[in-house]
């Protein structure tokens, strides 16, 4: 990688513009562009539909220090994006060895589907149909039921459990896919070498290949941490009266009060937050990887 | 330390057999090398040896304590991979350190052992380091000190100069040797580059298809191959096949070789012949018949090879083309296409059953 580099710099940038220009301009419109837009709306105070009066304000920033409900929620989503990002390194990580280090051919092919199939379904079809599985009276309700010779009552529809779920099933396959990624990369002969000097299966995973595929699990942490910390989808769908997160409410401020400004603003706080933890952790997940 | 004992060991994949009822046993403090064609079961019998796979059938015994089915962790190995397998996020200390902590060792001893070992392959002073800074004759030193610093029983090596180039290769060949004199440890070493099987080990084993073909000292199995396999896989070989004399073989065209060296054959058997090319004298006309060069055959050089120090003359006889090489003494060079005789010693003749 380094080699390339050097190789890159040594004939100059010029070559590259062409290869690098139509990336670029597309980034510049679709994001730099309706971003900047959302930067100035955060400043005004009102929206400039219909010949609305409106003017420039810090109120929208000021208003998520004034009132407690805003950073109370924003912790509620940082903590699910914790905890989501935790179920689906305990989740997907084994995953990811058994699909990089055990299965080989077709089986590994069969399986590898089998983890990236939430991709290929629609999001919202994936969280009502997990709304089927969690209700009362749903298949996980009437088919343990069925099973169990005691009467239980399982009803996590609406509840914190229900949206853990719903986000660990939709995000999960980030993590299989970035872990198995540095798993693959892994040499077996590191693994027989810490074995042929008296290390345990335990301690060779402990010591050898979780050190070497921590660059996955942090990739596969970003992905998911940042995403679900803004979710508004599951919170809303299967948290029901739970389920307001920070996500919702910059939701609402968009789709249903139509107080864009606000929504605007409680993004960038999201944003800078979001920036300032991974900067943060940036020093401690270099040293790590 | 300690020697090892395989036993009548066979493993099969599938339909292949690997490993077909191989028996071995490598002495205390003695260099092995196991050498064979690429699939020709060494590296699997290595492997058995390591633990890393467990045989179908057979012992294998490490200072007399049957292992067969304990697992690599717990027989005290050493292991030095072909790509060296060093842990790429460790410092060179932390990789040799590793078999010492996992141990659970005080971390004072760890400092001290692994010094010593890093001293003993000489890079004493490289402990710092990662793994990729290193070249490649570094990297396998460090591979070295890592796999002997648990004081392991015995040392495996998997083809561990395969990646070197030839100068260093030949350097780290010497090493190897001296650091296994050193230490006095019994080594087992996988190779299919006869002449390092030759040049280091005190005894060879040569494997194909899985079976053990001739075990023994390289010069015995140099100078008495007992397979025609044997015979020019470990070094050239000049081989005649004919029928068995008593005292050597019969060609179809009805001349006779001598042969006073390798197996006893009766008359009338199908038997051949492997003369080494260095053993052959070449000249222009006939030379006195003595004993030194009993065998004689008439034939023409087709080419020749310049090569230094010597030169290899290919000779067709008969249909067949025979290998001779000799020694640049400053004497006549003979042209391609020029008639010669070739004679040899009965002495350099080794019979070879069929």
């Amino acid at each position: 990688m380094a080699d390339l580099l050097a190789i890159g710099s040594r004939r100059g940038l010029r070559p590259a513009l062409p290869l690098l220009l139509p990336a670029y301009l597309w980034l510049t419109v679709a994001i730099f562009l309706p971003l900047s837009a959302m930067v100035f709306f955060s400043f005004m105070t009102d929206l400039p539909l219909a010949g609305k009066e409106w003017s420039f304000t810090l109120g929208n920033y000021a208003a998520f220090f004034s009132q407690s409900l805003y950073s109370t929620l924003l912790f509620a989503s940082l903590r699910l994006g914790l905890e989501v990002t935790l179920w689906c390194i305990v989740i997907g990580y084994p995953a990811a060895y058994v699909l990089a280090k055990v299965l080989k051919g077709r089986s590994r092919e069969a399986i590898f589907l089998l983890v990236i199939l939430p991709f290929w379904s629609n999001g919202l079809v994936r969280i009502f149909s997990w709304a089927m599985v969690l209700r009362e009276g749903g298949i996980l309700d009437t088919a343990l039921n069925a099973v169990l010779p005691f009467k239980i009552n399982i009803d996590l529809m609406y509840s914190y459990p229900a949206v853990i779920i719903g986000l660990v099933h939709s995000y999960v396959p980030y993590m299989v896919l970035t872990c198995y990624l540095t798993l693959q990369a892994i040499d077996d002969s590191l693994i027989e070498a810490g074995r042929s000097l008296g290390a345990s299966r335990r301690q060779v995973l402990w010591r050898v290949i979780i050190p070497l595929s921590m660059p996955g699990l942090i990739a596969g942490s970003a992905l998911i941490f940042v995403p679900v910390v803004g979710s508004f989808m599951e919170p809303r769908i299967l948290g029901g009266r739970t389920g307001t997160f920070y996500g919702t409410v910059i939701e609402d401020q968009f789709v249903a009060v139509f107080n864009w400004p606000l929504g605007a603003a409680l993004s960038f706080i999201l944003l800078a937050v979001v920036l300032i933890i991974l900067a943060l952790a940036a020093p401690v997940l270099r040293r790590a990887a | 330390m300690a020697g090892v004992q395989v036993a009548n060991v066979s493993r099969s994949f599938g339909a292949h057999k690997a490993l077909d009822d191989v028996s071995i046993d490598f002495a205390d403090g003695g260099f092995y090398a196991l050498l064979g064609p690429s699939g020709s079961g060494k590296t699997t019998l290595l492997r058995q040896i390591a633990g890393f796979d467990f045989p179908d059938a057979g012992r294998i015994a490490i200072g007399g304590e049957s292992v067969e089915r304990v697992p690599v962790e717990k027989r005290r190995i050493g292991m030095v991979f072909q790509n060296y397998a060093l842990f790429p996020n460790m410092s060179v200390a932390d990789n040799v350190a590793f078999g010492l902590s996992v141990r659970g060792e005080p971390k004072a001893t760890i400092a001290t052992e692994v010094q010593r070992a890093l001293d003993l392959v000489q890079l004493g002073k490289l402990g710092g380091r990662k793994p990729h800074q290193l070249s490649g004759g570094q990297r396998q030193r460090v591979a070295l000190a890592r796999a002997i610093v648990t004081k392991p029983r015995v040392l495996l090596l998997d083809e561990p100069l395969g990646a070197l180039d030839k100068a260093l290769r030949v350097d780290m060949q010497i090493e190897l040797k001296r650091i296994q004199r050193e230490i006095g440890i019994t080594t087992i070493f996988v190779t299919h580059d006869q002449e390092e099987a030759l040049t280091m080990s005190d005894r060879i084993g040569i494997l194909r298809d899985g079976r053990l073909v001739q075990e023994g000292p390289p010069e015995e199995i140099y100078d008495r191959p007992q397979s025609e396999f044997a015979a020019t896989f470990l070094g050239d070989a000049n081989i005649f096949r004919g029928d068995a004399t008593g005292s050597g073989i019969r060609l179809p065209d009805g001349t006779t070789i001598a042969a006073s060296t390798g197996a006893s054959v009766p008359a009338g058997a199908k038997a051949s012949c492997a003369v080494r090319p260095e053993r052959i004298r070449i000249s222009t006309g006939a030379a006195k018949p003595d004993a030194g060069n009993a065998n004689t055959l008439k034939g023409q050089v087709s080419r020749r090879i310049f090569a230094g120090n010597n030169s290899t003359y290919f000779v067709d006889r008969d249909g067949q083309t025979l290998k001779v090489i000799v020694q640049n003494t400053g004497a006549e060079r003979l042209a391609e296409g020029q008639p010669v005789v070739l004679s040899w010693s009965p002495d350099s003749t080794v019979l070879i059953a069929a």
